[in-house]
C-alpha cells in the first residue's frame, strides 16, 4: 500500500488538459509557489492549437496582433518553463477518487496515478480520440496489429505497415516511418492529399524511387489474422489486393469526447461543466474547470477568457493548498518571476548617475 | 436586406424552419448553432476551418445552387464519415439572399 503512494506522481495543482489554459495555469500557479502536473490524452502540449491548427493564425490573444496556433503554444510552453511542470501525455484522465485527507487521485487509461489537492480541468472540448474507420472486426485487433497513434516509431523498424489517410499525420508518418526502413503501404481515398507542400512532395519523391507503395484512390476493407494482425484487403476502385502486415495504422484524424469526466459527479449542462464566475469551481470543492470545458452564464469559448479564469482561479487553489495564509497581488515587473529551477527574471535596475559632474 | 427561411433536419429527424440574417457574415453552421439544432460540442467543432466534419450536412434542395466546394471542403469530406453525394460542410457555406428556402439535413454525429 505504501508503494502504491510512493508511485504516485504528486504535485499541487493537477492540470487536466494541456492546451492554452493548461499552460497559462503554470505560469500563474507559478508565481504564487504551488507547481503543476499536465495530463493530456494527445502526444503533445497544446490541445486543439497544436493538433488542430497549429498553422492557423489567431487575431484576438491581447497584445498579439497575429499569432499562429503553434507559436503561441511554443510561447505558453517557454512562459511556464520556469516552474517545471510535469507532464503525462498521451493518457486519458479515467478515474477520480477523493482521499480521506481530501486530496484527489487521478488515474490515467494506462494506470498511471495522480495524487493532487485541487484539480483543474481544463480540457477543452474533452480527450480527443481518434476517428476509428467502420471496420467489422477492428477492435479485436486493437493493440494488436491496429494502432491509431504513433507513440514509439522504433516498434515499426523494418516492419509491413499499412497507413491509411490523406492528412498531415498521414503524410508525416508515411516519410518517417520509410525512413527507419519500414516497408510503409499508404491508403487513401482520393489521388489528393492535404498537408503541408513538402510533405507532399517528399511523399511523392518516396513513391517515385520505389520507397513506399502508395494505393489511391482505395480503402481497406477487411482485417484478417489469427489474434494478431496479418493481413488486409484494399479496394482500389473494382480491384482487391490482399497484402500482408504486420500494422494497419489508420490516421483519420481525432475527434473530441467529453468522455469519463462525464462520470465525476461534476454538474455538467451542454457537454460542458458547470461552474461559479467567482474561482470556477465546480460543485465538487477543490475541483475547478477552466477554459473552453466549462459553462456559466455569459460564457465565451474563447483563449483569452480561459486565461482570465485561470489566473483567479489560481487564488483560491492557493486558499485551499496554504489555508489561513495571506495573499497579496504582486505585479511580476516590480517583483520579478522566480522560476522553480533557481532562474529569476527581473526588470533590470535603472541607473542613478549624474551626467553634470 | 432581408432575413430568408431555412429549413433544416436535426439528427434526430426533427424539421425546423428557421430565419437566417444575410446581413452577418454568418455561415450555416453557425445558423445550426445558433438555434441549438446541436447539441453543444457536437458540431462545428474546429470553429469553421474545414477541418472537422463535424458540421457534415446534405443539401436536400436540388433547385438551389450552392457555393462550389473549396479544396479545404473536398478534402475534408474525403476523410469523413456518412458522406453522400450530396455532402456538404455547412460551415463553407455563407448566408445569402440565394439560399432562401433551401433544405438541409444534418449528417449524423460521429
Amino acid at each position: 500500500m505504501q508503494t502504491e503512494i510512493d508511485d504516485m506522481i504528486k504535485t499541487d495543482i493537477l492540470i487536466i488538459g494541456a492546451g492554452p489554459v493548461g499552460l497559462f495555469t503554470v505560469f500563474e500557479a507559478g508565481l504564487l509557489k504551488m507547481k503543476c502536473h499536465l495530463i493530456d490524452a494527445l502526444a503533445q502540449p497544446g490541445g486543439q492549437c497544436s493538433e488542430i491548427y497549429p498553422k492557423k493564425p489567431i487575431y484576438d490573444i491581447p497584445g498579439f496582433p497575429e499569432i499562429l496556433a503553434g507559436e503561441l503554444t511554443d510561447n505558453l510552453l517557454e512562459q511556464c518553463k520556469q516552474f517545471t511542470p510535469g507532464f503525462t501525455l498521451g493518457e486519458r484522465a479515467d478515474k477520480i477518487i477523493q482521499n480521506n485527507d481530501k486530496t484527489f487521485t487521478i488515474t490515467t487509461n494506462k494506470g498511471t496515478k495522480h495524487n493532487a489537492p485541487v484539480i483543474a480541468i481544463a480540457g477543452g472540448l474533452g480527450s480527443f480520440e481518434p476517428r476509428k474507420p467502420n471496420l467489422e472486426n477492428i477492435s479485436l485487433y486493437e493493440e494488436n496489429g491496429v494502432e491509431y497513434m504513433i507513440k514509439d516509431p522504433e516498434i515499426y523498424r523494418n516492419k509491413k505497415v499499412v497507413i491509411a489517410g490523406g492528412g498531415d499525420s498521414a503524410l508525416d508518418w508515411t516519410i518517417f516511418l520509410a525512413n527507419i526502413n519500414s516497408k510503409v503501404t499508404l491508403v487513401h481515398r482520393r489521388n489528393e492529399f492535404r498537408g503541408a507542400l513538402d510533405s507532399v512532395e517528399k511523399v511523392r519523391d518516396l513513391k517515385n524511387q520505389n520507397k513506399i507503395n502508395l494505393i489511391t484512390p482505395a480503402e481497406i476493407i477487411e482485417l484478417s489474422g489469427e489474434k494478431k494482425l496479418s493481413s488486409l484487403k484494399i479496394k482500389q476502385e473494382e480491384q482487391i489486393h490482399e497484402i500482408d502486415t504486420d500494422y494497419f495504422i489508420p490516421l483519420f484524424g481525432l475527434s473530441p469526447k467529453l468522455g469519463p469526466i462525464s462520470n465525476w459527479g461534476l454538474e455538467i449542462e451542454n457537454n460542458a461543466i458547470k461552474v461559479n464566475t467567482f474561482d470556477y469551481q465546480t460543485n465538487i470543492p477543490g475541483i475547478f474547470a477552466v477554459g473552453d470545458i466549462n459553462t456559466y452564464p455569459g460564457k465565451l469559448k474563447l483563449i483569452l477568457c480561459g486565461f482570465h479564469e485561470t489566473t483567479l482561479m489560481c487564488q483560491s487553489a492557493f486558499k485551499i493548498l496554504n489555508p489561513g495564509k495571506k495573499n497579496i497581488l504582486k505585479y511580476t515587473t516590480v517583483s520579478g518571476v522566480e522560476g522553480f529551477d533557481g532562474t529569476k527574471k527581473t526588470a533590470p535596475k535603472s541607473v542613478i548617475q549624474a551626467i553634470n559632474e | 436586406m432581408q432575413d430568408i427561411d431555412l429549413i433544416i433536419q436535426d439528427r434526430e429527424g426533427i424539421i425546423h424552419k428557421v430565419q437566417a440574417p444575410t446581413d452577418m457574415a454568418l455561415n450555416l453552421m453557425e445558423v445550426i448553432k445558433m438555434h441549438n439544432l446541436a447539441p453543444e460540442g457536437t458540431l462545428g467543432t474546429c470553429g469553421g476551418m474545414a477541418m472537422c466534419a463535424s458540421c457534415q450536412c446534405y443539401a436536400v434542395s436540388k433547385n438551389i445552387e450552392l457555393p462550389v466546394k473549396s479544396d479545404d471542403e473536398e478534402a475534408m469530406l474525403s476523410e469523413a464519415f456518412f458522406v453522400k453525394e450530396n455532402s456538404r460542410l455547412s460551415c463553407q457555406i455563407t448566408i445569402t439572399e440565394e439560399l432562401n428556402n433551401l433544405e438541409i439535413e444534418i449528417a449524423p454525429y460521429e
